[in-house]
Protein backbone atom coordinates (compact mmCIF):
# COMPACT_ATOMS: atom_id res chain seq x y z
CA UNK A 1 0.00 0.00 0.00
CA UNK A 2 1.21 3.47 -0.80
CA UNK A 3 2.26 5.70 2.04
CA UNK A 4 1.32 3.81 5.20
CA UNK A 5 2.46 4.96 8.58
CA UNK A 6 2.90 8.54 9.58
CA UNK A 7 2.03 9.94 12.94
CA UNK A 8 -1.00 11.96 13.93
CA UNK A 9 -0.41 15.53 12.89
CA UNK A 10 1.81 14.64 9.95
CA UNK A 11 -0.52 13.96 7.05
CA UNK A 12 0.75 11.83 4.20
CA UNK A 13 -2.02 12.55 1.74
CA UNK A 14 -3.97 15.72 1.17
CA UNK A 15 -7.09 13.55 1.08
CA UNK A 16 -8.19 9.98 1.45
CA UNK A 17 -11.43 9.19 -0.38
CA UNK A 18 -13.32 6.13 0.80
CA UNK A 19 -15.35 4.38 -1.88
CA UNK A 20 -14.62 4.38 -5.63
CA UNK A 21 -18.22 4.85 -6.69
CA UNK A 22 -19.20 7.89 -8.77
CA UNK A 23 -19.00 10.26 -5.77
CA UNK A 24 -15.60 9.04 -4.63
CA UNK A 25 -14.04 8.96 -8.08
CA UNK A 26 -15.38 12.44 -8.83
CA UNK A 27 -13.91 13.76 -5.57
CA UNK A 28 -10.57 12.08 -6.24
CA UNK A 29 -10.56 13.42 -9.80
CA UNK A 30 -11.21 17.00 -8.72
CA UNK A 31 -8.48 16.79 -6.07
CA UNK A 32 -5.90 15.18 -8.34
CA UNK A 33 -6.56 17.74 -11.07
CA UNK A 34 -6.00 20.48 -8.50
CA UNK A 35 -2.58 18.95 -7.83
CA UNK A 36 -3.52 17.46 -4.45
CA UNK A 37 -2.27 14.06 -3.38
CA UNK A 38 -5.20 11.69 -3.01
CA UNK A 39 -5.70 8.02 -2.33
CA UNK A 40 -8.99 6.38 -3.36
CA UNK A 41 -9.87 3.31 -1.29
CA UNK A 42 -12.33 0.71 -2.64
CA UNK A 43 -13.45 -2.34 -0.70
CA UNK A 44 -14.45 -4.34 -3.78
CA UNK A 45 -12.00 -6.01 -6.16
CA UNK A 46 -12.80 -3.33 -8.77
CA UNK A 47 -14.84 -0.11 -8.77
CA UNK A 48 -18.56 -0.80 -9.15
CA UNK A 49 -18.34 -4.39 -7.93
CA UNK A 50 -20.49 -3.59 -4.87
CA UNK A 51 -22.86 -1.26 -6.64
CA UNK A 52 -26.33 -1.65 -8.10
CA UNK A 53 -28.57 1.04 -9.51
CA UNK A 54 -32.02 1.53 -10.96
CA UNK A 55 -30.80 2.13 -14.39
CA UNK A 56 -30.29 5.60 -15.88
CA UNK A 57 -27.31 7.94 -15.63
CA UNK A 58 -28.07 11.54 -16.59
CA UNK A 59 -24.74 12.55 -18.03
CA UNK A 60 -24.60 16.33 -18.28
CA UNK A 61 -22.76 16.51 -14.96
CA UNK A 62 -19.92 14.69 -16.77
CA UNK A 63 -19.22 17.83 -18.83
CA UNK A 64 -16.93 18.79 -15.97
CA UNK A 65 -15.23 15.39 -15.99
CA UNK A 66 -14.30 15.12 -19.65
CA UNK A 67 -15.39 17.12 -22.71
CA UNK A 68 -17.56 15.10 -25.11
CA UNK A 69 -17.76 12.32 -22.53
CA UNK A 70 -20.42 10.59 -24.63
CA UNK A 71 -17.76 9.53 -27.10
CA UNK A 72 -16.00 7.38 -24.53
CA UNK A 73 -18.37 6.60 -21.66
CA UNK A 74 -19.26 2.86 -21.44
CA UNK A 75 -22.91 3.32 -22.47
CA UNK A 76 -25.32 0.45 -23.01
CA UNK A 77 -28.11 2.47 -24.65
CA UNK A 78 -29.20 6.12 -24.84
CA UNK A 79 -32.68 6.52 -23.39
CA UNK A 80 -34.93 8.01 -26.09
CA UNK A 81 -38.21 6.69 -24.70
CA UNK A 82 -39.48 7.15 -21.18
CA UNK A 83 -42.67 5.61 -19.97
CA UNK A 84 -44.54 5.95 -16.68
CA UNK A 85 -46.90 3.04 -16.15
CA UNK A 86 -49.66 2.88 -13.56
CA UNK A 87 -50.87 -0.64 -13.08
CA UNK A 88 -52.97 -3.19 -11.27
CA UNK A 89 -52.49 -6.93 -11.52
CA UNK A 90 -54.27 -7.03 -14.90
CA UNK A 91 -54.35 -3.46 -16.23
CA UNK A 92 -51.94 -0.66 -17.07
CA UNK A 93 -52.06 2.94 -18.21
CA UNK A 94 -48.88 4.42 -19.64
CA UNK A 95 -47.71 7.93 -20.29
CA UNK A 96 -45.11 7.39 -22.96
CA UNK A 97 -42.68 10.04 -24.16
CA UNK A 98 -40.21 9.65 -26.98
CA UNK A 99 -37.73 12.19 -28.24
CA UNK A 100 -35.32 12.16 -31.17
CA UNK A 101 -33.30 14.85 -29.38
CA UNK A 102 -32.52 12.45 -26.54
CA UNK A 103 -30.80 10.19 -29.07
CA UNK A 104 -28.27 12.85 -30.06
CA UNK A 105 -25.32 14.43 -28.28
CA UNK A 106 -25.20 15.60 -25.54
CA UNK A 107 -28.05 13.15 -24.89
CA UNK A 108 -30.26 13.06 -21.80
CA UNK A 109 -29.98 9.71 -20.06
CA UNK A 110 -28.05 6.51 -20.65
CA UNK A 111 -28.22 2.98 -19.40
CA UNK A 112 -24.91 1.50 -18.32
CA UNK A 113 -23.60 -1.20 -16.00
CA UNK A 114 -21.98 -0.04 -12.80
CA UNK A 115 -19.01 -2.40 -13.09
CA UNK A 116 -18.10 -0.59 -16.32
CA UNK A 117 -19.24 2.93 -15.54
CA UNK A 118 -17.70 3.11 -12.06
CA UNK A 119 -14.44 1.61 -13.36
CA UNK A 120 -14.40 4.24 -16.11
CA UNK A 121 -14.91 7.05 -13.60
CA UNK A 122 -12.17 5.67 -11.33
CA UNK A 123 -9.80 5.40 -14.31
CA UNK A 124 -10.35 9.12 -14.94
CA UNK A 125 -9.28 9.85 -11.36
CA UNK A 126 -6.22 7.62 -11.74
CA UNK A 127 -5.27 9.30 -15.04
CA UNK A 128 -5.37 12.62 -13.19
CA UNK A 129 -2.98 11.30 -10.54
CA UNK A 130 -5.12 9.70 -7.83
CA UNK A 131 -3.88 6.45 -6.29
CA UNK A 132 -6.55 3.74 -6.42
CA UNK A 133 -6.32 0.97 -3.82
CA UNK A 134 -8.89 -1.80 -4.33
CA UNK A 135 -9.85 -4.80 -2.16
CA UNK A 136 -9.37 -2.63 0.93
CA UNK A 137 -11.94 -1.76 3.59
CA UNK A 138 -11.68 1.49 5.53
CA UNK A 139 -12.68 0.06 8.88
CA UNK A 140 -12.37 3.09 11.18
CA UNK A 141 -11.50 6.75 11.32
CA UNK A 142 -8.09 7.80 12.59
CA UNK A 143 -7.93 10.79 14.90
CA UNK A 144 -5.02 13.00 15.85
CA UNK A 145 -3.96 13.84 19.44
CA UNK A 146 -6.64 16.53 19.54
CA UNK A 147 -9.37 14.09 18.52
CA UNK A 148 -9.75 15.56 15.03
CA UNK A 149 -10.33 13.15 12.12
CA UNK A 150 -6.97 12.59 10.43
CA UNK A 151 -7.35 9.58 8.15
CA UNK A 152 -8.70 6.05 8.06
CA UNK A 153 -7.59 2.68 9.30
CA UNK A 154 -7.89 -0.06 6.68
CA UNK A 155 -7.93 -3.82 6.91
CA UNK A 156 -4.49 -4.01 5.28
CA UNK A 157 -1.41 -4.72 7.36
CA UNK A 158 0.00 -1.39 8.58
CA UNK A 159 -2.95 0.03 6.73
CA UNK A 160 -3.29 3.44 8.36
CA UNK A 161 -3.87 6.17 5.80
CA UNK A 162 -3.26 9.63 7.25
CA UNK A 163 -4.70 12.59 5.43
CA UNK A 164 -5.68 16.21 5.93
CA UNK A 165 -9.24 15.40 4.92
CA UNK A 166 -11.30 12.22 4.67
CA UNK A 167 -14.07 12.09 2.07
CA UNK A 168 -16.68 9.50 3.06
CA UNK A 169 -18.20 8.19 -0.16
CA UNK A 170 -18.78 4.81 1.41
CA UNK A 171 -22.34 4.38 0.29
CA UNK A 172 -25.80 4.05 1.76
CA UNK A 173 -24.65 2.23 4.90
CA UNK A 174 -21.82 4.75 5.52
CA UNK A 175 -20.11 3.44 8.61
CA UNK A 176 -17.71 6.38 8.52
CA UNK A 177 -20.49 8.99 8.69
CA UNK A 178 -22.00 7.05 11.60
CA UNK A 179 -18.64 6.75 13.38
CA UNK A 180 -18.07 10.48 12.95
CA UNK A 181 -21.45 11.14 14.53
CA UNK A 182 -22.78 12.85 11.40
CA UNK A 183 -25.65 10.49 10.80
CA UNK A 184 -28.20 9.54 13.39
CA UNK A 185 -29.04 5.84 13.57
CA UNK A 186 -30.03 4.47 10.17
CA UNK A 187 -33.80 4.83 9.87
CA UNK A 188 -35.46 2.01 7.95
CA UNK A 189 -38.25 4.40 6.98
CA UNK A 190 -35.80 6.53 4.98
CA UNK A 191 -34.61 3.58 2.95
CA UNK A 192 -35.93 1.37 0.20
CA UNK A 193 -34.64 -1.97 -0.96
CA UNK A 194 -34.02 -2.31 -4.68
CA UNK A 195 -33.93 -5.82 -6.13
CA UNK A 196 -33.06 -6.34 -9.75
CA UNK A 197 -32.91 -9.05 -12.36
CA UNK A 198 -30.70 -8.57 -15.38
CA UNK A 199 -32.33 -10.62 -18.11
CA UNK A 200 -30.57 -11.68 -21.25
CA UNK A 201 -32.18 -11.30 -24.69
CA UNK A 202 -30.63 -11.01 -28.14
CA UNK A 203 -30.05 -7.41 -29.09
CA UNK A 204 -32.31 -7.51 -32.15
CA UNK A 205 -35.14 -8.97 -30.05
CA UNK A 206 -34.83 -6.07 -27.60
CA UNK A 207 -34.88 -3.64 -30.55
CA UNK A 208 -38.00 -5.23 -32.01
CA UNK A 209 -39.98 -5.62 -28.80
CA UNK A 210 -39.34 -2.11 -27.52
CA UNK A 211 -39.36 -0.34 -30.89
CA UNK A 212 -35.71 0.69 -30.78
CA UNK A 213 -32.94 1.13 -33.33
CA UNK A 214 -29.16 1.21 -32.98
CA UNK A 215 -28.18 2.32 -29.50
CA UNK A 216 -31.61 3.69 -28.55
CA UNK A 217 -32.99 2.59 -25.19
CA UNK A 218 -36.16 2.77 -23.10
CA UNK A 219 -36.86 3.46 -19.44
CA UNK A 220 -40.18 2.32 -17.95
CA UNK A 221 -41.10 3.36 -14.40
CA UNK A 222 -44.01 1.57 -12.77
CA UNK A 223 -46.43 2.32 -9.98
CA UNK A 224 -48.96 -0.07 -8.46
CA UNK A 225 -47.02 -3.28 -9.02
CA UNK A 226 -45.79 -3.93 -5.49
CA UNK A 227 -48.85 -5.42 -3.73
CA UNK A 228 -49.47 -2.19 -1.87
CA UNK A 229 -45.94 -2.00 -0.45
CA UNK A 230 -44.85 1.61 -1.05
CA UNK A 231 -42.36 1.65 -3.91
CA UNK A 232 -42.46 0.90 -7.60
CA UNK A 233 -41.02 -1.05 -10.47
CA UNK A 234 -38.57 -0.32 -13.25
CA UNK A 235 -37.48 -1.74 -16.58
CA UNK A 236 -34.47 -0.50 -18.54
CA UNK A 237 -32.99 -1.77 -21.76
CA UNK A 238 -29.26 -2.40 -21.88
CA UNK A 239 -27.44 -3.49 -25.05
CA UNK A 240 -28.27 -7.21 -24.83
CA UNK A 241 -29.93 -7.40 -21.44
CA UNK A 242 -32.97 -5.87 -19.78
CA UNK A 243 -32.89 -4.70 -16.15
CA UNK A 244 -36.14 -5.42 -14.33
CA UNK A 245 -36.70 -4.66 -10.69
CA UNK A 246 -38.72 -3.30 -7.83
CA UNK A 247 -37.98 -0.74 -5.15
CA UNK A 248 -39.66 -1.37 -1.79
CA UNK A 249 -40.09 0.68 1.37
CA UNK A 250 -38.10 -1.22 3.99
CA UNK A 251 -40.48 -1.07 6.97
CA UNK A 252 -43.46 -1.94 4.78
CA UNK A 253 -41.62 -4.81 3.12
CA UNK A 254 -40.74 -6.17 6.54
CA UNK A 255 -44.31 -5.80 7.76
CA UNK A 256 -45.82 -7.41 4.66
CA UNK A 257 -43.63 -10.50 5.08
CA UNK A 258 -43.38 -10.90 1.32
CA UNK A 259 -40.14 -12.04 -0.22
CA UNK A 260 -38.66 -9.40 -2.54
CA UNK A 261 -38.03 -11.74 -5.47
CA UNK A 262 -41.74 -12.67 -5.42
CA UNK A 263 -42.53 -9.09 -6.36
CA UNK A 264 -40.15 -9.16 -9.32
CA UNK A 265 -41.83 -12.39 -10.39
CA UNK A 266 -45.20 -10.58 -10.25
CA UNK A 267 -43.81 -7.94 -12.54
CA UNK A 268 -42.19 -10.39 -14.92
CA UNK A 269 -45.54 -12.18 -15.21
CA UNK A 270 -47.65 -9.06 -15.61
CA UNK A 271 -49.62 -9.06 -18.87
CA UNK A 272 -48.13 -5.65 -19.78
CA UNK A 273 -44.53 -6.76 -19.09
CA UNK A 274 -44.34 -10.51 -19.75
CA UNK A 275 -44.46 -10.23 -23.59
CA UNK A 276 -41.35 -8.01 -23.54
CA UNK A 277 -39.38 -10.62 -21.62
CA UNK A 278 -40.55 -13.92 -23.05
CA UNK A 279 -37.74 -16.51 -23.19
CA UNK A 280 -35.29 -14.21 -21.43
CA UNK A 281 -32.68 -15.88 -19.23
CA UNK A 282 -31.48 -14.57 -15.89
CA UNK A 283 -27.94 -13.23 -16.13
CA UNK A 284 -27.63 -11.75 -12.64
CA UNK A 285 -29.79 -11.12 -9.60
CA UNK A 286 -28.84 -8.26 -7.28
CA UNK A 287 -30.03 -6.15 -4.38
CA UNK A 288 -29.02 -2.85 -2.80
CA UNK A 289 -30.41 -0.30 -0.39
CA UNK A 290 -31.39 3.18 -1.56
CA UNK A 291 -31.44 6.28 0.67
CA UNK A 292 -34.80 7.85 -0.17
CA UNK A 293 -35.35 10.23 2.72
CA UNK A 294 -34.41 13.26 0.64
CA UNK A 295 -33.34 16.68 1.86
CA UNK A 296 -34.77 16.42 5.36
CA UNK A 297 -33.12 13.06 6.13
CA UNK A 298 -29.58 13.92 5.04
CA UNK A 299 -26.72 13.68 7.53
CA UNK A 300 -24.49 16.56 8.54
CA UNK A 301 -22.08 16.69 5.58
CA UNK A 302 -19.11 18.57 6.98
CA UNK A 303 -17.07 18.15 10.14
CA UNK A 304 -13.47 18.86 11.10
CA UNK A 305 -11.32 16.93 8.62
CA UNK A 306 -14.16 15.12 6.86
CA UNK A 307 -16.83 15.53 4.17
CA UNK A 308 -19.63 13.16 3.17
CA UNK A 309 -20.82 12.74 -0.44
CA UNK A 310 -23.03 10.54 -2.63
CA UNK A 311 -25.32 7.91 -1.11
CA UNK A 312 -23.40 8.25 2.17
CA UNK A 313 -24.96 11.72 2.30
CA UNK A 314 -28.38 10.39 1.25
CA UNK A 315 -28.27 12.09 -2.12
CA UNK A 316 -30.39 9.77 -4.24
CA UNK A 317 -33.32 11.79 -5.59
CA UNK A 318 -36.41 9.60 -5.40
CA UNK A 319 -39.06 12.15 -6.16
CA UNK A 320 -41.63 10.23 -8.15
CA UNK A 321 -41.27 11.69 -11.60
CA UNK A 322 -37.54 12.13 -11.07
CA UNK A 323 -35.41 9.17 -10.08
CA UNK A 324 -31.76 10.11 -10.15
CA UNK A 325 -28.70 9.32 -8.11
CA UNK A 326 -25.46 8.78 -10.01
CA UNK A 327 -25.51 12.38 -11.28
CA UNK A 328 -26.05 13.63 -7.72
CA UNK A 329 -23.16 11.48 -6.51
CA UNK A 330 -20.85 12.90 -9.18
CA UNK A 331 -22.00 16.46 -8.53
CA UNK A 332 -21.40 16.13 -4.80
CA UNK A 333 -18.04 14.41 -5.27
CA UNK A 334 -16.76 17.16 -7.57
CA UNK A 335 -17.95 19.79 -5.09
CA UNK A 336 -16.21 17.96 -2.23
CA UNK A 337 -12.95 17.91 -4.17
CA UNK A 338 -13.17 21.62 -4.92
CA UNK A 339 -13.98 22.48 -1.30
CA UNK A 340 -11.02 20.49 0.01
CA UNK A 341 -8.69 22.14 -2.49
CA UNK A 342 -9.84 25.55 -1.27
CA UNK A 343 -9.55 24.52 2.39
CA UNK A 344 -5.99 23.24 1.95
CA UNK A 345 -5.03 26.42 0.08
CA UNK A 346 -6.40 28.45 2.97
CA UNK A 347 -4.66 26.22 5.51
CA UNK A 348 -7.93 25.41 7.32
CA UNK A 349 -9.41 21.91 7.06
CA UNK A 350 -11.75 22.36 9.99
CA UNK A 351 -15.51 22.30 9.49
CA UNK A 352 -15.36 26.04 9.00
CA UNK A 353 -12.63 25.76 6.37
CA UNK A 354 -14.61 23.06 4.52
CA UNK A 355 -17.96 24.84 4.79
CA UNK A 356 -17.89 26.00 1.17
CA UNK A 357 -18.87 22.40 0.24
CA UNK A 358 -22.42 22.78 1.53
CA UNK A 359 -22.78 26.25 0.03
CA UNK A 360 -21.57 24.96 -3.34
CA UNK A 361 -24.13 22.12 -3.27
CA UNK A 362 -26.96 24.49 -2.29
CA UNK A 363 -26.05 26.73 -5.22
CA UNK A 364 -26.22 23.99 -7.84
CA UNK A 365 -28.61 21.19 -8.73
CA UNK A 366 -27.43 18.77 -6.05
CA UNK A 367 -29.10 20.38 -3.06
CA UNK A 368 -31.26 22.85 -4.98
CA UNK A 369 -33.24 19.98 -6.54
CA UNK A 370 -33.39 18.12 -3.25
CA UNK A 371 -34.59 21.20 -1.40
CA UNK A 372 -37.24 21.98 -4.00
CA UNK A 373 -38.49 18.39 -3.90
CA UNK A 374 -38.04 17.81 -0.16
CA UNK A 375 -41.69 16.90 0.38
CA UNK A 376 -41.85 14.60 -2.66
CA UNK A 377 -40.76 11.34 -0.99
CA UNK A 378 -43.60 11.69 1.52
CA UNK A 379 -46.18 12.26 -1.21
CA UNK A 380 -44.88 9.60 -3.57
CA UNK A 381 -44.87 6.93 -0.87
CA UNK A 382 -48.25 7.99 0.57
CA UNK A 383 -51.15 5.57 0.80
CA UNK A 384 -53.42 7.01 -1.92
CA UNK A 385 -50.61 7.44 -4.45
CA UNK A 386 -49.35 3.93 -3.83
CA UNK A 387 -52.46 1.89 -3.22
CA UNK A 388 -55.44 3.70 -4.70
CA UNK A 389 -54.56 5.94 -7.63
CA UNK A 390 -52.97 3.32 -9.91
CA UNK A 391 -56.14 1.21 -9.83
CA UNK A 392 -58.35 4.28 -9.96
CA UNK A 393 -56.62 5.58 -13.08
CA UNK A 394 -56.76 2.15 -14.74
CA UNK A 395 -60.49 1.83 -14.04
CA UNK A 396 -61.11 5.38 -15.17
CA UNK A 397 -59.45 4.74 -18.53
CA UNK A 398 -61.18 1.37 -18.82
CA UNK A 399 -64.49 3.10 -18.10
CA UNK A 400 -63.82 5.70 -20.79
CA UNK A 401 -62.80 3.28 -23.52
CA UNK A 402 -64.87 0.17 -22.88
CA UNK A 403 -67.71 0.32 -25.39
CA UNK A 404 -70.88 -0.84 -23.68
CA UNK A 405 -73.36 -0.86 -26.60
CA UNK A 406 -76.30 -0.73 -26.50
CA UNK A 407 -75.90 1.16 -23.20
CA UNK A 408 -74.98 4.77 -24.03
CA UNK A 409 -71.64 6.19 -22.98
CA UNK A 410 -71.32 7.74 -19.55
CA UNK A 411 -69.80 11.18 -19.18
CA UNK A 412 -66.24 11.67 -17.96
CA UNK A 413 -67.27 12.99 -14.57
CA UNK A 414 -69.53 10.01 -13.92
CA UNK A 415 -66.79 7.58 -14.93
CA UNK A 416 -64.36 9.41 -12.64
CA UNK A 417 -66.84 9.42 -9.74
CA UNK A 418 -67.48 5.73 -10.11
CA UNK A 419 -63.75 4.85 -10.36
CA UNK A 420 -63.02 7.02 -7.32
CA UNK A 421 -65.83 5.44 -5.33
CA UNK A 422 -64.67 1.95 -6.22
CA UNK A 423 -61.21 2.74 -4.83
CA UNK A 424 -62.47 4.57 -1.75
CA UNK A 425 -61.23 8.00 -2.81
CA UNK A 426 -63.32 11.14 -2.48
CA UNK A 427 -63.17 13.79 -5.19
CA UNK A 428 -62.12 16.38 -2.63
CA UNK A 429 -59.22 14.13 -1.63
CA UNK A 430 -58.17 13.97 -5.27
CA UNK A 431 -58.33 17.76 -5.45
CA UNK A 432 -56.31 18.04 -2.24
CA UNK A 433 -53.66 15.63 -3.55
CA UNK A 434 -53.50 17.53 -6.84
CA UNK A 435 -52.95 20.76 -4.93
CA UNK A 436 -50.28 19.10 -2.78
CA UNK A 437 -48.55 17.71 -5.88
CA UNK A 438 -48.69 21.11 -7.57
CA UNK A 439 -47.12 22.68 -4.50
CA UNK A 440 -44.32 20.10 -4.37
CA UNK A 441 -43.54 19.74 -8.04
CA UNK A 442 -44.70 23.14 -9.32
CA UNK B 1 -50.32 -17.95 -19.86
CA UNK B 2 -47.68 -19.94 -21.70
CA UNK B 3 -45.83 -22.82 -20.05
CA UNK B 4 -42.39 -22.23 -18.59
CA UNK B 5 -39.78 -21.46 -21.23
CA UNK B 6 -36.13 -20.52 -21.15
CA UNK B 7 -34.06 -20.40 -18.00
CA UNK B 8 -36.73 -18.54 -16.06
CA UNK B 9 -38.87 -21.61 -16.14
CA UNK B 10 -35.84 -23.82 -16.40
CA UNK B 11 -34.22 -26.61 -14.50
CA UNK B 12 -35.86 -26.19 -11.11
CA UNK B 13 -39.18 -24.43 -11.56
CA UNK B 14 -40.60 -23.34 -8.24
CA UNK B 15 -44.18 -24.10 -7.29
CA UNK B 16 -46.67 -21.35 -7.98
CA UNK B 17 -47.50 -21.87 -11.61
CA UNK B 18 -45.86 -21.09 -14.91
CA UNK B 19 -43.26 -18.36 -15.20
CA UNK B 20 -43.02 -17.75 -11.47
CA UNK B 21 -39.30 -17.85 -11.95
CA UNK B 22 -36.40 -20.10 -11.17
CA UNK B 23 -35.57 -21.76 -7.90
CA UNK B 24 -33.89 -19.57 -5.35
CA UNK B 25 -30.78 -21.70 -5.60
CA UNK B 26 -30.52 -21.14 -9.36
CA UNK B 27 -31.23 -17.43 -8.86
CA UNK B 28 -28.33 -17.07 -6.44
CA UNK B 29 -26.08 -19.12 -8.73
CA UNK B 30 -26.09 -16.14 -11.15
CA UNK B 31 -24.21 -14.03 -8.58
CA UNK B 32 -20.46 -14.14 -7.95
CA UNK B 33 -19.41 -14.42 -4.30
CA UNK B 34 -15.79 -14.48 -3.14
CA UNK B 35 -16.42 -16.03 0.22
CA UNK B 36 -14.06 -15.03 3.02
CA UNK B 37 -13.24 -17.08 6.10
CA UNK B 38 -14.61 -14.49 8.52
CA UNK B 39 -18.37 -14.18 9.05
CA UNK B 40 -19.02 -10.46 8.50
CA UNK B 41 -22.48 -10.68 10.07
CA UNK B 42 -23.04 -12.14 13.50
CA UNK B 43 -26.52 -12.92 14.78
CA UNK B 44 -27.18 -13.29 18.49
CA UNK B 45 -29.75 -16.05 18.47
CA UNK B 46 -30.55 -15.47 22.16
CA UNK B 47 -31.92 -12.06 21.25
CA UNK B 48 -33.78 -13.53 18.25
CA UNK B 49 -35.60 -16.00 20.48
CA UNK B 50 -37.37 -13.10 22.17
CA UNK B 51 -38.34 -11.58 18.79
CA UNK B 52 -41.93 -12.23 17.77
CA UNK B 53 -41.73 -10.81 14.24
CA UNK B 54 -38.38 -12.08 12.88
CA UNK B 55 -38.88 -9.88 9.83
CA UNK B 56 -35.31 -10.52 8.64
CA UNK B 57 -36.44 -13.98 7.49
CA UNK B 58 -38.60 -12.66 4.64
CA UNK B 59 -37.02 -9.27 4.00
CA UNK B 60 -33.45 -10.43 3.30
CA UNK B 61 -33.17 -10.51 -0.51
CA UNK B 62 -30.56 -13.27 -0.31
CA UNK B 63 -32.75 -15.37 1.98
CA UNK B 64 -29.93 -15.87 4.49
CA UNK B 65 -31.98 -16.00 7.72
CA UNK B 66 -33.73 -19.20 8.73
CA UNK B 67 -35.80 -19.70 11.87
CA UNK B 68 -34.67 -22.64 14.00
CA UNK B 69 -36.92 -25.07 15.84
CA UNK B 70 -35.99 -23.53 19.21
CA UNK B 71 -37.16 -20.07 18.11
CA UNK B 72 -33.73 -18.71 17.23
CA UNK B 73 -32.29 -17.63 13.89
CA UNK B 74 -29.72 -19.46 11.83
CA UNK B 75 -27.68 -17.23 9.56
CA UNK B 76 -25.42 -17.89 6.57
CA UNK B 77 -23.06 -15.08 5.63
CA UNK B 78 -21.59 -16.65 2.50
CA UNK B 79 -24.03 -15.43 -0.17
CA UNK B 80 -24.75 -11.98 1.22
CA UNK B 81 -25.46 -8.94 -0.99
CA UNK B 82 -24.09 -6.68 1.77
CA UNK B 83 -27.18 -4.49 1.38
CA UNK B 84 -27.94 -3.75 5.05
CA UNK B 85 -31.64 -4.67 4.96
CA UNK B 86 -31.33 -7.09 7.91
CA UNK B 87 -29.91 -4.69 10.46
CA UNK B 88 -32.18 -1.86 9.35
CA UNK B 89 -35.42 -3.85 9.68
CA UNK B 90 -34.28 -5.60 12.87
CA UNK B 91 -36.18 -4.13 15.79
CA UNK B 92 -34.13 -5.85 18.49
CA UNK B 93 -31.08 -3.98 19.68
CA UNK B 94 -27.92 -6.02 19.39
CA UNK B 95 -29.34 -8.98 17.49
CA UNK B 96 -27.38 -8.33 14.30
CA UNK B 97 -23.75 -7.17 14.27
CA UNK B 98 -22.98 -6.04 10.74
CA UNK B 99 -19.70 -5.10 9.07
CA UNK B 100 -18.38 -5.34 5.54
CA UNK B 101 -16.53 -8.48 4.49
CA UNK B 102 -12.74 -8.11 4.32
CA UNK B 103 -11.34 -6.22 1.34
CA UNK B 104 -11.87 -7.95 -2.01
CA UNK B 105 -14.24 -10.51 -0.56
CA UNK B 106 -17.99 -10.90 -0.64
CA UNK B 107 -20.38 -10.16 -3.47
CA UNK B 108 -19.04 -9.09 -6.88
CA UNK B 109 -21.70 -7.57 -9.13
CA UNK B 110 -21.02 -7.51 -12.85
CA UNK B 111 -24.36 -6.13 -14.02
CA UNK B 112 -25.28 -3.86 -11.11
Amino acid sequence: MTGPGGAPGSPVFDAVVVGAGPAGSAAALALARAGRSVVLVERGPFPGSKNVYGGVVYGRVLDEVVPEWWKQVPVERWVVRRSTMMMTGTQSVSVDYRSAAWGQAPYNGMTTLRSRFDSWMAAKAVEAGAVLVTSTVATHLLRDAGGRIAGVRTDREQGELWARVVVACDGVNSFLAKEAGLMPVAEASHHTLGVKEVLELPRHIIDERFGLRGDEGVDIEMLGCTRGIPGGGFLYTNADTVSLGVVLSLPHLAEAKVRPEELIADLRNHPSIAPYLRDATLREYSAHLIPEGGYDAMPVMVTDGMLVAGDAAGMTLAAGLWLEGVNFAIGSGLAAGRAIDRAIAAGDCSARGLASYRADLEGQFVLADHKRLRKAPGLVLSERIQQRYPGLVCDLVEGMFTVTNPTPKRGGLRVTRSAAAKHGVKLRQMAADATRAARIFG
Amino acid sequence: MSPPTGALGGANPVPGGPWRGISFEDRMATVEFRVGARAHIVVDSDVCRSCTTQVCVTACPANLFAPTSDGGILFNYEECFECGTCYMVCNHEGAIAWTYPDGGQGVVFHHG
